[in-house]
């Protein structure tokens, strides 16, 4: 259970607190020069270091490769610089995270040496280690317990109850929209969990296991991909429906939808609440935090492409929104794969169907 | 197809793109016959509006003929000649549904970037940064046209691109802004900025019952376009001591019943107070800008009405807000709900109460969009409205 390792975490945490902080400066400090070097090299030579990694040396992987030593080059100077580097530290771990899933693209190409980017994966997950290594020792205990004590929820102290401590490292997200279409449609919407990958746009698949359970597959950062099992908990037609992960779930987490009717047309309010204990719990919700996947702001994601469906039958797209990477405001080359499957199914087609 | 890209400040270049295609089953694509470059689009072309991405293309204001349609899409066939409104409105949201297209709850896919700067966000406009959408905008041979069954308006065959064009923006936007002075039999009202939205506020105070309207600016061709073409007074600010003074002389002693701001200004500032401080001391004609609302709100009368057109982006500085509390006065604002506007407007053109294509003083090719550009915003060749043909 979460709560076990969070309290090993802790205890063995306090007992060598001091010592590895100063390890951990230390280490700070050799990556900060680390990333400083690797950062100019990728500046002035990104065509060596393109061959050198095995991608091919052309325009796009130059940019590419600038645009990474860039990064580094501002890590390097943020650890070198700053007394606090945990910050800097930890954008290290996004930058390696992202590494890993430029060299996850680089896999899948046809014109890359394989030997090579295989090689670089090893060595970026080697440098990743350390710099999670580095993170955990600069940030200690400190950072879990602040996160809970602002977002979990219950209080913090003895008077907890054990509901709550089950919870102690959890993220509390609580998020609204107003929908312009009354609760019963919504309602029925949602309950059909096929539905919910159309706006939970992670989600790479919710099977039904049978009337109440369902198995839940997310992607996660980098092409992992995250399971659990759910139950539904309460089920009040066209009011609530709440859920909780079952079993020795990686993703432990609870979640409720209420739908309430406002007055004079005002449409419905549809409010989400939910408790999740990130995988790699604090370490793991700062790492998504970097990738802007932290669940408070991936809920509200999600409520919103929820209205856009059910109110304009579809996800909204620009001509720039759905690309991964920065996209000028002009037509894609090719409508992406999982554009042209929804052209396909046709648009949601509101109460009538 | 050829489109207008912003490649940065003050570079505009027109450039092969891939054509746009059907992304949502309720998308058009129209090939554009008739664009035109908008006031609003040199505050992009000096790089003062945020969240600009290099190879974006430009324009809001469009017009075409249908040649594709995605399979939802009810309204609109294959070869029906439209007006594109500017902002892109799903059409089914709660503000839609009051008319209030321009601030529509679903069209922004990036509209956490707007709520940053806004709190909330407004709806996603054509060629306008990604802060506003990313959408592709329609200096260009094809546009897609999202909503297609909510936006665009059918326009009848006979009727001149030059005399509808101008229903995609400038003419409703101008409208909106004397439609928000709430006008009344025997009113003066006073417009700043006699650009080409000014132009049109003008024209729609005097359609909607004004009895006198004085036009305000510097430059003497459009002054003169105000009062000739318009039938306005005018009073050309760089030659009077004070606009408010001049005002009060010209209203008896109690000011205009409302007055139009359809100068805005250049949207600097966004948070970073210095860099506004810096471009305020170096940007004189910006300043300028700023005093134009100042000037507004000072010169109305007691309980008069203050209504904004013109674009403003973050902070003003030295709001006069003191006047507009102990003297009853009203500020309404809002970028044009150009679909509301939309249908009722043709009918006034086709009625012949107004010929919109009196703005327009210079018709190039599409290729030539980047000194369409530089004209317009040094007012060369008294430049008032570029009309561009792909």
């Amino acid at each position: 259970m979460a709560i076990q390792n969070a309290d090993r975490r802790r205890g063995r945490h306090q007992e060598g607190r001091q010592r590895s902080g100063e390890n951990g400066e230390r280490l700070a400090q050799g990556l900060g020069w680390f990333s400083l070097g690797l950062g100019l090299a990728q500046i002035a030579a990104p065509g060596e270091i393109s061959r050198l990694i095995g991608v091919p040396d052309d325009d796009e992987n130059r940019q590419m490769m600038r645009a990474v030593g860039m990064r580094e080059v501002a890590s390097g100077l943020g650890i070198l610089s700053q007394s606090h580097p945990e910050g800097w530290v930890w954008a290290r771990v996004g930058g390696d995270v992202m590494d890993l899933s430029l060299l996850g693209g680089a896999w899948a190409s046809d014109r890359t040496d394989k030997e090579r980017v295989a090689a670089a994966t090893v060595a970026v997950v080697g440098v990743m280690a350390l710099d999670l290594l580095c993170g955990r020792q600069l940030t200690g205990q400190d950072h879990r317990d602040g996160y809970a004590g602002n977002q979990s929820f219950g209080g913090r102290g003895d008077t907890r109850s054990l509901e709550d401590q089950r919870w102690s490292g959890a993220v509390h997200v609580k998020k609204s929209i107003t929908i312009n279409r009354p609760p019963e449609e919504l309602y029925r919407f949602w309950r059909d969990f096929d539905n919910l990958p159309r706006f939970m746009t992670h989600m790479e698949e919710i099977r039904k296991l049978d009337d109440k359970r369902s198995h839940w597959k997310a992607r996660g950062v980098a092409g992992f991909t995250i399971e659990w099992d759910a139950e539904i908990t309460e089920d009040r037609p066209n009011e609530r429906i709440a859920w909780a992960s079952v079993g020795g779930s990686s993703v432990h987490n609870a979640g409720s939808v209420t739908f309430k009717q406002r007055p004079a047309g005002r449409g419905t309010v549809v409010e989400v609440e939910m408790r999740v204990d990130p995988p790699g719990g604090a370490i793991g919700a700062k790492i998504a935090k970097l990738f802007g996947k932290e669940p408070g702001q991936q809920v509200g994601d999600h409520l919103r492409a929820f209205k856009q469906i059910i109110e304009t039958g579809h996800l909204t797209r620009s001509d720039a929104s759905f690309a991964l990477i920065k996209h000028p405001a002009r037509p894609p080359s090719e409508v992406p794969k999982e554009v042209q499957a929804e052209l396909r199914t046709g648009s949601y087609q509101g109460a009538s169907s | 197809m050829r489109a207008t890209c912003w490649m940065g400040a003050k570079d505009i270049q027109v450039r092969q793109v891939p054509d746009p295609k059907i992304l949502n089953p309720d998308d058009a694509i129209v090939r554009i016959t008739s664009t035109a470059i908008c006031g609003s689009d040199l505050h992009l072309y000096n790089g003062f509006i945020p969240s600009m991405e290099k190879g974006d293309i430009l324009g809001h204001e469009f017009m075409g003929e249908v040649v594709e349609v995605g399979r939802d899409v009810k309204k609109l066939k294959v070869g029906d000649r439209v007006v594109v409104p500017f902002p892109i409105a799903c059409g089914h949201c709660m503000n839609c549904e009051s008319h209030l297209y321009s601030v529509c709850e679903n069209s922004n896919p990036n509209a956490w970037m707007a709520e940053k700067l806004w709190g909330y966000s407004p709806a996603a406009i054509y060629g306008y940064s990604h802060m506003l959408g990313g959408y592709a905008g329609g200096q260009a041979e094809y546009a897609r046209v999202p909503y297609a069954d909510v936006g665009p308006i059918k326009i009848p065959d006979g009727m001149p691109d030059e005399q509808v064009l101008f229903l995609s923006d400038i003419f409703p936007t101008g409208y909106m802004g004397a439609d928000n002075c709430n006008i009344k039999r025997g009113d003066t009202i006073a417009v700043w900025g006699c650009g080409p939205v000014g132009q049109f506020a003008i024209k729609s105070a005097f359609l909607l019952g004004a009895e006198r309207v004085i036009a305000i600016d510097r430059f003497p061709y459009r002054l003169k376009m105000a009062s000739e073409q318009g039938g306005a007074e005018t009073i050309n600010y760089a030659e009077v001591d004070s606009v408010p003074e001049a005002l009060r002389e010209m209203t008896g002693g109690r000011g205009p019943d409302a007055c139009i701001d359809a100068v805005g200004m250049e949207a600097h500032g966004m948070g970073l107070i210095g860099a506004y401080d810096r471009a305020k001391q170096a940007m004189m004609l910006e300043t300028d800008r700023i005093i134009a609302l100042r000037e507004a709100i000072l010169s109305c009368r007691n309980g008069g009405t203050v209504s904004v057109i013109g674009v403003y982006g973050g902070f003003v500085d030295k709001f006069p807000f003191g006047a507009v509390v102990n003297r009853s006065l009203t500020i309404k604002a809002g970028q044009a709900h150009v679909q509301h506007y939309m249908g009722p407007l043709l009918e006034r053109i086709q009625k012949g109460e107004i010929d919109p294509s009196f703005v327009i003083t210079h018709r190039l090719n599409l290729s030539d969009a980047a000194s369409g550009y530089s004209t317009f915003l040094n007012k060369q060749d008294e430049c008032m409205k570029v009309v561009l043909r792909p």
